[in-house]
């Protein structure tokens, strides 16, 4: 009987007849048949011609059976190449032997052709399940290799965009796995214009590709609009708006944004669905938790998404630590997680800030062994004035059209005054000018402040001595909230006028407002402690500008550049 | 089966209940336990008496439910979440969407 896929087969036996007998029996069942005397001759013969299965003898002159077995099993590999015992050996001892040396199976003389072929075809099955296991092993790791690479690339991708920020700035220590892209954690930094510090903390939902997909978006959209001087508001909405366009249904952004302003020693905060974050006084005092307060970015329509944000105080020195749900949720040997609670006690028993970041990492280890691969966590002390690396403008024309003599002037009523922030458009406008662009971080700056002075002490009536201490902060903030959702009327008026002077040109930046005014001498008189932080923003406006002064009772701010 | 599925007699209301962890595993019974329904309940309620662990994708899948019951004219109720299960609703502000209790 033929077989079905003929074999090649080394027969080693050194009984001339018996090896004559076994040749021809294995030779009419199909297969190509070698021969050998003895073991040293049946591994030279192995070398040469790589048969797919041996019969071996066990008992053979000048090198036996069990040796040559092993030396067989060692040429061959991993590949497997059975091999049959031929043995008129009877003692269990012996059989085990031939198992030992590396034999798949034995055979006893006299020689049965019909056992024989089966044993053979058996052989070949496992010869052949032994051969696609090792074809499907390679596959997988060329598949990996593959995979890797892939990721490789595409994190050099990312990275690009992700990192073209300040997140290496000094005031930031943070820990992310190299491949949170793909655990879908995110983290992001940069500088506004004016000198600002915005941050985010992002975890997408879901693993692999999907969560990487969706952050290049929200990392372009970041980085775009804060170089653009966009507050949180805009940029929340914007980023909600394209992840709830693109991604499915069921995958969303868990978000924590911040606007660190050394300027009004504040920190601006928007968390939806990211734990809870936390301020620490300059000593290591948790003085307040950064809560999610928002669904995830993604979830809600444009029309009822939510972008209120809370302000708190923040000096110099004084500290945030953000983390993500890996922290929290890595799990012990016996799946406790290690939860909010023992996250509380080490920061309640830290004493040096500096150290608290190691402190956290060192709990984790301790808690669960080995720290999970999506675990975020960064830590962000406010930065001084000096530390700041205002983002350089991206400009996109050639900057030729250089108009310099004009004039604009426009108001913002009612309900525009609650939404609409129109320092960006403002500044994006005069980027124009040429002569301006390298002032461009204290146009923004002084534009934002006389705007938002404007509003909040002229339309609105706030008194800036309320944000003298923390409390007081929270209350203002509280207030400014409420006062502005009450709004029906009032202004505010923005007048710009360009005109060229004999080299270069000069800018009259006039803000005027609905409010009552106020007695510029008196004001100006106070100590600084109390003028509070918006008297610090008017002294600014001066040193940024060429000269700078109030009008009209206190009603109208006036700034003038001269390049 | 670790998702269960009932209508109430008149069949106006499906309650879904999961049973221990709530997370990517169950993706596929839990779309199917509302999907493969011959007709439309008016309301869904996720029971999670005996759910003890929810993660992000569960938070996915329920968005899923919602969007299939009707968007912002669903009526989903979440009920028996016990306190860890709340609070992961809670962080991710789950209340805004669902009624929950």
């Amino acid at each position: 009987m033929p077989a079905e896929q003929p074999l090649t087969v080394l027969v080693a036996e050194d009984g001339a007849t018996d090896r004559l007998l076994l040749a021809q029996i294995v030779r009419r069942q199909g297969h190509q048949v070698f021969t050998a005397e003895n073991g040293e001759q049946a591994v030279a013969m192995f070398v040469e011609k790589r048969p797919q299965l041996v019969l071996l003898d066990a008992l053979m002159p000048v090198m036996d059976g069990f040796e040559a077995a092993r030396r067989i099993k060692a040429l061959a590999g991993e590949a497997l190449v059975p091999i049959i015992f031929l043995t008129s050996l009877n003692e269990e001892e012996a059989l085990v032997r031939c198992l030992e040396a590396g034999g798949d199976d034995f055979m006893a003389k006299p020689y049965s052709a019909v056992i024989l072929a089966a044993k053979i075809r058996a052989m070949d099955r496992l010869r052949r399940l032994q051969a696609t296991v090792l074809e499907q092993r390679d596959l997988i790791t060329r598949h990996h290799h593959h995979l890797l690479n892939e990721q490789r690339v595409a994190k050099a991708v990312f990275d690009k965009v992700a990192h073209s920020g300040c997140i290496t700035a000094p005031n930031i220590r943070y820990l992310q796995s190299p491949y949170a892209l793909f655990n879908g954690d995110l983290l992001l930094a940069a500088f506004t214009p004016s000198g600002d510090m915005h941050v985010l903390l992002g975890d997408f939902t879901g693993h692999g590709l999907p969560a990487a997909v969706g952050a290049m978006p929200l990392a372009e959209v970041f980085y775009g609009m804060t170089a653009k001087g966009y507050g949180l508001a805009h940029m929340l909405r914007e980023m909600n708006a394209k992840l709830k366009r693109i991604l499915p249904v069921d995958m969303f952004c868990c978000a924590l944004l911040l606007n660190l302003s050394v300027q009004r020693g504040t920190v601006e905060v928007w968390n939806g669905g990211m734990p809870d974050g936390y301020r620490l006084s300059a000593d290591g005092k948790v003085v307040a938790s950064l809560a999610s307060r928002h669904l995830p970015l993604g979830v809600l329509a444009a029309e009822r998404f939510d972008d209120s944000t809370e302000v708190l105080p923040l000096a110099a020195g004084e500290r945030l630590l953000l983390l993500s749900d890996g922290v929290v949720d890595t799990a012990d040997e016996q799946e406790r997680l290690f939860g909010v609670e023992r996250l509380r006690a080490v920061l309640a028993a830290n004493r040096d800030p500096v150290q608290l970041f190691d402190e956290v990492m060192q709990a984790l280890e301790r808690f669960g062994g080995t720290p999970r691969d999506d675990i975020s966590l960064c830590d962000i002390r406010m930065f001084t004035v000096e530390e700041r690396v205002p983002a350089p403008t991206l400009y996109s024309d050639s900057g030729r059209s250089s108009p310099l003599d004009w004039s604009l002037g426009f108001a913002l009523r009612g309900e525009s005054l609650k939404r609409f922030n129109p320092v960006p458009y403002l500044v994006q406008l005069l980027q124009e000018i040429h002569g301006l662009r390298p002032l461009t971080g204290a146009l923004h700056s002084v534009l934002s402040e006389l705007y938002s002075n404007a509003l909040e002490h002229g339309v609105l009536g706030l008194d800036s001595r309320l944000k003298r201490d923390a409390h007081g902060f929270a209350d203002y903030y509280q207030e400014r909230a409420r006062r502005l959702d009450a709004l029906v009327d009032g202004f505010v008026r923005i007048d710009l006028k360009v005109e060229p002077l004999a080299s270069g040109g000069r800018l009259i930046i006039e803000v005027r407002d609905s409010g009552a005014g106020f007695d510029v001498q008196q004001v100006l008189s106070r100590p600084a402690r109390e003028q509070g932080l918006s008297g610090r923003g008017m002294k600014l406006v001066g040193q940024l500008g060429s000269s700078a002064g109030w009008r009209e009772g206190g009603r109208c701010a006036w700034v003038q550049f001269d390049w | 089966m670790a998702v269960e599925t009932d209508f109430s007699q008149d069949g106006k209301k499906l309650t879904i209940k999961i049973k221990g962890r709530f997370d990517f595993g169950k993706h596929q019974e839990f779309r199917d336990a509302y999907e493969s329904q011959p007709r439309r309940p008016d309301s869904v309620v996720v029971d999670l008496k005996d759910t003890t662990y929810l993660d992000s994708s569960a938070l996915g899948m329920l968005l899923l439910l919602r969007d299939h019951a009707g968007g912002d004219d669903s009526d989903v109720r979440v009920v028996h979440a016990s306190s860890d299960v709340r609070k992961i609703l809670a962080i991710s502000n789950f209340e805004k969407l669902f009624d929950i209790s």
